[in-house]
């Protein structure tokens, strides 16, 4: 497989083991960077298993996955990472200036700095809008922004796209507004992508280009204006959605029934 | 009536501090302290306070394996946290997991040393010594071990320093970016078991904690930054170990009971006068 445009995201064929059992196969798409995707499915479907696969964590068990044109283990610092379960106890302790820098040292033996990685800490910390919180500590931070500050630290390493599992779980409505539009600035002020796992597309559907679904053991990908779709949704989710478009050019969907 | 003793200064304390036997203890205790302070930041951090507590558990049968065949106490609680440390490095990061396997371990070591001293027929006295220290019948073989533990820890810590941070805030991340989470987490481990041999023979099995975790626990609760943390913590167990030694050639009190006395009261005080963003 060649990939001379190297600015994409890749898959060529792959099937995607954990164990014994194939999660999700015949995943097949290159999407454009940088660009906005969502990456939707039912739990357990695959998709925290489709960004491992991305950032190298885990081979695929056939196909090939292929990042800005290498394989992602030498593309790791290409990709930026935000997990699910970013908060983790023993950050705590650091303030949020420590906390970000380590995004760019923290993978370095010995103590050399990189020139100029005061100013890029400053850049990420204002990126996310947490200029100003530089000296507290993360214990001290709301959920949403030690979110923030685990995006900052993810920009660190200036990756091309951002790679976030489950970002607007655990946010109020504002804050997932906020969130979207942070992932939209990103896009249109750095050219950083994003590919964001989320259950509801509506806070992002704004700003979104294209949509993978995990759907019946397979991985898929179209451009928004496909994906976005009544039957296809009603399947995916298991219950009844529709898509309504209003006259200002806004779309969105909602759940009209229950499960059968 | 039980008559009470009355604790009164030793009149001869000026020369019991310096005296052959306290320049050892002075060394031994300043040299783990050292060692303590800088592993306990990382431990507070990493959240394997629990770890440290049964690593010195895991030690005890090892201090008293050494008296029964009579080789050095340091070789024997060497041989044991660092077997210890390995295999708790090795069932992996699960927390509940772990803890419930390290427990489990711990408890059946702590009966394992038991039955060693009950063995040692001049256990009695030593046994104690294990359980409390007695940093006063520090050995110079003793101090060479030491030595060589607190070079091994500092390079460790200098060649580590930032993915230690890294995979103790971020693991996910980290391993993303290609760092060994658990290849770092056995290296750590061993530093703590190196750490842990030697703060055993200084306050005892029983009471580690006072070294290991309360000197970075006082130190966070002051400053957030993470250098100016570790090397405040670094001082605040070298005051108590000193502190405790003065005490106890004024006092003729074992150093054990200072130390702790030093750490905890620091602990409170900066409990109480920490600043409202600590
Ligand atoms: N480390 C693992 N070993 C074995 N199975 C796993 C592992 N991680 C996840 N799985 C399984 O793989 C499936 C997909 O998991 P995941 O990618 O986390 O799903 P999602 O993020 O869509 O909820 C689940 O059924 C899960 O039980
Ligand atoms: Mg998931």
């Amino acid at each position: 497989m060649t990939s001379s445009a190297a600015a994409t995201i890749a898959l060529t064929d792959v099937a995607a083991r954990r164990g014994n059992t194939t999660i999700w196969d015949q995943g097949s798409f290159d999407i454009p960077q940088p660009s906005i995707t969502a990456v939707i499915g039912p739990n357990g479907s695959g998709k925290s298993t489709l960004l491992h696969l991305l950032l190298g964590l885990l081979e695929p068990y056939s196909g090939t996955v292929e990042v800005f044109g290498s394989e992602p283990r030498e593309a790791s610092e290409q990709l930026g990472f935000v997990p699910q379960s970013y908060h983790v106890p023993g950050s705590d302790y650091l303030t949020v200036l420590e906390y970000v820098r380590l995004g760019k040292i923290g993978n370095q033996f010995f103590w050399r700095s990189p020139k100029g990685m005061d100013q890029q800490v400053a850049d990420a910390i204002e990126a996310v809008g947490l200029a100003g919180y530089e000296r507290r500590r993360l214990r001290h931070l709301s959920g949403g922004e030690q979110q923030r500050a685990a995006i900052a630290q993810s920009l660190m390493n200036q990756p091309k796209t951002l790679l976030m599992d489950e970002p607007f779980a655990s946010l109020d409505v504002r804050h997932q507004q906020r969130l979207a539009e942070l992932i939209h600035g990103l896009r249109m002020d750095h050219s950083i992508g994003s590919l964001v796992v989320v259950h509801d597309l509506n806070p992002i559907l704004p700003y979104l280009d294209g949509v993978i679904y995990l759907l019946d053991g397979h991985a898929h990908y179209a451009p928004t204006s496909e994906a976005v779709d009544e039957d296809l949704l009603t399947h995916l989710y298991g219950c009844p959605v529709q898509v309504t478009r209003t006259a200002q050019g806004d779309i969105f969907t909602r759940v009209t029934g229950h499960a059968p | 009536m039980i008559e009470l003793p009355t604790v009164t200064v030793q009149e001869n304390w000026l020369e019991i501090l310096t005296a052959d036997f306290m320049r050892q203890a002075f060394i031994g205790g300043i040299i783990t302290a050292v060692a303590a302070g800088a592993i306990g930041y990382f431990v507070i951090l990493r959240q394997q306070a629990f770890a440290s507590h049964a690593l010195a558990h895991i030690g005890f049968p090892g201090a008293t394996a050494a008296i029964l065949l009579g080789i050095p106490i340091t070789l024997g609680m060497v041989t044991f946290t660092v077997v210890g440390a390995i295999a708790m490095a090795l069932t992996g990061n699960r927390l509940n997991d772990r803890d419930i396997a390290t427990g489990t371990i711990l408890a059946f070591a702590t009966g394992l040393g038991l039955l060693f001293s009950n063995i040692a027929s001049t256990a009695a006295a030593n046994v104690q010594n294990v359980l409390f220290g007695n940093l006063l019948a520090t050995t110079t073989s003793q101090l060479i071990s030491f030595a060589v533990f607190l070079f091994l820890i500092c390079l460790t810590i200098a060649i580590c320093y930032r993915p230690l941070l890294f995979t103790s805030i971020s693991p996910e991340v980290a391993r993303a970016r290609g760092l060994h989470t658990g290849r770092l987490n056995l290296i750590f481990l061993v530093t703590l078991a190196l750490t842990i041999t030697m703060a055993v023979q200084v306050v005892g099995v029983l009471l580690v904690f006072a070294l290991i975790v309360t000197p970075p626990a006082t130190a966070l609760l002051l400053t957030a930054r993470s250098l100016p943390a570790l090397f405040l913590s670094i001082g605040i167990g070298t005051f108590a170990v000193i502190g405790g030694l003065v005490l106890s050639a004024l006092f003729n009190l074992p150093p054990t009971f200072f130390i702790v006395s030093i750490t905890t009261l620091l602990w409170v005080i900066a409990t109480i006068t920490r600043p409202q963003n600590a």
